[in-house]
């Protein structure tokens, strides 16, 4: 597996006045792996994404993300990646087709390319009987995979997911990892943060996140290993009463 | 019946607890009570006139300080001569003009007939009607003084003429106050729930993230309603014209780009609300009761401003449809140019500026 790094994190600190939330926190993520960022409510993961999405500014150390330093070249970062938020980020009140063509126009993609994606998109998704429906109308589950296929529009090396599969049933949610799978073969960074201990195992590696530091940082398989437990939802367990 | 009275309860701690609710019962009576307290009056207070002196003998002289002396006048301008006259009324610095013809005391012992002209600015009716009334007194006054200690009957004679608006027709100040009004409240209540709304979907964080710029964001955000706004101008406007007889004096290009200014300034106050609320209903209550209240009363649209007290004249400057009423009048009744309003229009045009740039900083704050 190519061993070239996609993002490298090296002391990063987030804080607000007096409360730091994000801890001094170093680690790497190797280019087509899919890692997993995991940690209980509050632990810090979504202040670190936003520093890595180039939303939020570090208060110290520094991030590479796809080759480019997210202090001093935030705007370059967001044009190199992918994301798709907890809330599916699509606009409601326009159609399947207007999104992909919003979203599309965004990210600088010309009319010929959004044409062609759009046809590509719609048939793998199976979505052509409802691409002049709006949004809205469609169940959560297609909104989700709608939402995947739409952040990749413009063939971004990384594509960043914020708990991408909240509210959605044990099948859709199989089915949406394999829309990831699918990605991650041609190649693509996933970066993804949940709180379901079980898509903890789908992934490559897993960091857990603990109260503003990273705590473990290995594949689920050896992180079950080191602390002689099953499933991922027991490292869990076994971490938080660690720490305590 | 416990059941009601546990239900009461309930609701006394939602209403209690609730900022909002308690702003509206406690705050906005409060509010209202000074705000029309104060504004509503039939009296004038040191309204602004001009004086021409073709005399300038002591009589006149005794006139001119006793009308300088009451609280309901201020001599802002001594004129020369006729000519200043259509200028200082279209500048809007004066809202009458004292004309006292030549030879005053001679007419006055002589003839019995010393002319007095009272040129009024009837863009507001009501304030031109006053005006007239006050001046009339405060001559029969000093007349009544001057008989008494001369023992004859000499007479003052007062002839008004009102400048802009001859029939008095209040619609001429309703149209331009109608119009403002409304291009403020629903330009600013339309973009208000903008931003709030991509807020609310979380289609928000998706594009902080993506490459488009925060101006590119809110500038984008103004443009589409310029447009509905414009055709929103043009019906009122017609309306006024075909229906009420509004007449539009001045050039309908400056009209129609002093509108567009008007509306890009309202848009953006709506922008700046939108960046500020929490949620769309914040943000439409904000633009609805917060904005509508004020601006129908400081902006001088139904009660002149000038016999408000000092504060609410001191806050109705920072209220955009206050100078654009002053445009509007100004180009529609007295058919100036741009010489002559450039000041108001800097004012907009500054203001649109700092709620775009304050908007698009508190957009970008998201980013920190």
């Amino acid at each position: 597996m190519n061993q070239e790094k996609i993002i490298q994190v090296r002391n990063l600190t987030k804080q607000f006045g007096n409360f730091i939330a994000v801890n001094d926190i170093s680690f790497e993520v190797k280019k087509g792996e899919i890692f997993g960022f995991l940690g209980a409510n509050g632990a810090g993961k979504t202040t670190v994404m936003k520093m890595l999405i180039g939303i939020s500014k570090p208060s110290i150390g520094e991030a590479i993300v796809a080759g480019f330093n997210v202090n001093t070249q935030a705007e370059q970062v967001k044009k190199n990646i992918g994301y798709m938020s907890q809330k599916f980020s699509l606009y409601d009140d326009l159609t399947v087709k207007e999104n992909i063509t919003f979203f599309g126009g965004i990210y600088g993609l010309s009319r010929d390319e959004i044409k062609r994606k759009t046809t590509i998109l719609l048939e793998e998704l199976v979505l052509e009987e409802v691409s002049n429906h709006l949004v809205g109308s469609l169940p959560l589950g297609w909104k989700q995979k709608l939402s995947f296929s739409v952040a990749l529009l413009h063939e971004p090396k990384i594509i960043f997911l914020d708990e991408p599969t909240g509210g959605v049933d044990p099948i859709t949610r199989r089915q949406f990892w394999e829309l990831i799978y699918a990605e991650s073969h041609k190649g693509t960074t996933i970066f993804v943060t949940t709180h379901y201990m079980d898509e903890a195992e789908y992934c490559d590696r897993v960091s857990i996140m603990v109260e503003g530091k990273i705590e473990a940082l290995d594949s689920p398989k050896k992180l079950k290993e080191y602390y002689q437990v099953d499933s991922m939802n027991d490292v869990f367990l076994k971490l938080a009463r660690n720490i305590e | 019946m416990k059941r009601f009275i546990g239900f009461i309860k309930k609701e006394f701690y939602h209403i209690f607890r609730d900022k909002r609710s308690m702003v509206i019962l406690f705050g906005m009576p409060i509010v209202q009570i000074m705000l029309f307290g104060f504004a509503i009056t039939n009296e004038i207070n040191n309204v602004d006139i001009a004086i021409l002196d073709k005399s300038k003998d002591s009589e006149t002289q005794k006139i001119i300080a006793k009308i300088s002396a009451s609280n309901y006048f201020n001599i802002e301008n001594k004129i020369s001569n006729e000519k200043e006259i259509e200028s200082i009324f279209k500048q809007g610095k004066v809202k009458a003009i004292l004309v006292f013809e030549k030879d005053f005391i001679k007419n006055l012992q002589i003839s019995s007939n010393a002319k007095v002209q009272v040129l009024t600015d009837a863009t507001e009716p009501n304030t031109a009607s006053t005006i007239t009334t006050y001046i009339n007194a405060i001559l029969q006054n000093y007349q009544q003084d001057y008989n008494k200690i001369q023992g004859d009957n000499y007479q003052i004679q007062t002839q008004t003429r009102l400048y802009y608006n001859p029939e008095l027709k209040s619609v001429f100040t309703f149209v331009p106050g109608v119009m403002t009004v409304i291009l403020m409240l629903v330009s600013a209540m339309m973009t208000s729930i903008s931003i709030t709304r991509e807020k609310e979907l979380g289609t928000m964080e998706v594009l902080l993230v993506s490459p488009i710029k925060p101006f590119q964001v809110i500038l984008g955000k103004v443009f589409p309603y310029i447009f509905l706004s414009v055709i929103n101008a043009i019906v009122i406007l017609t309306l006024g014209y075909f229906i009420f007889k509004m007449p539009i004096n001045g050039s309908l290009f400056l009209l129609a780009v002093e509108t567009v200014l008007f509306i890009v300034t309202a848009l953006s106050l709506g922008i700046l609300i939108s960046t500020l609320a929490q949620s769309q209903q914040t943000a439409m209550m904000i633009s609805l009761m917060g904005l509508m209240l004020p601006v129908i009363i400081l902006s001088g649209f139904i009660f002149p401003i000038n016999s408000m007290p000092l504060p609410m004249q001191v806050i109705s400057n920072i209220i955009p449809a206050k100078w654009f009423i002053i445009i509007l009048k100004a180009i529609l009744l007295k058919g100036v140019g741009i010489d002559y309003i450039w000041k108001e229009t800097l004012i907009l045009i500054g203001m649109s500026f700092l709620f775009i740039a304050v908007s698009i900083k508190k957009y970008k704050i998201r980013l920190e």
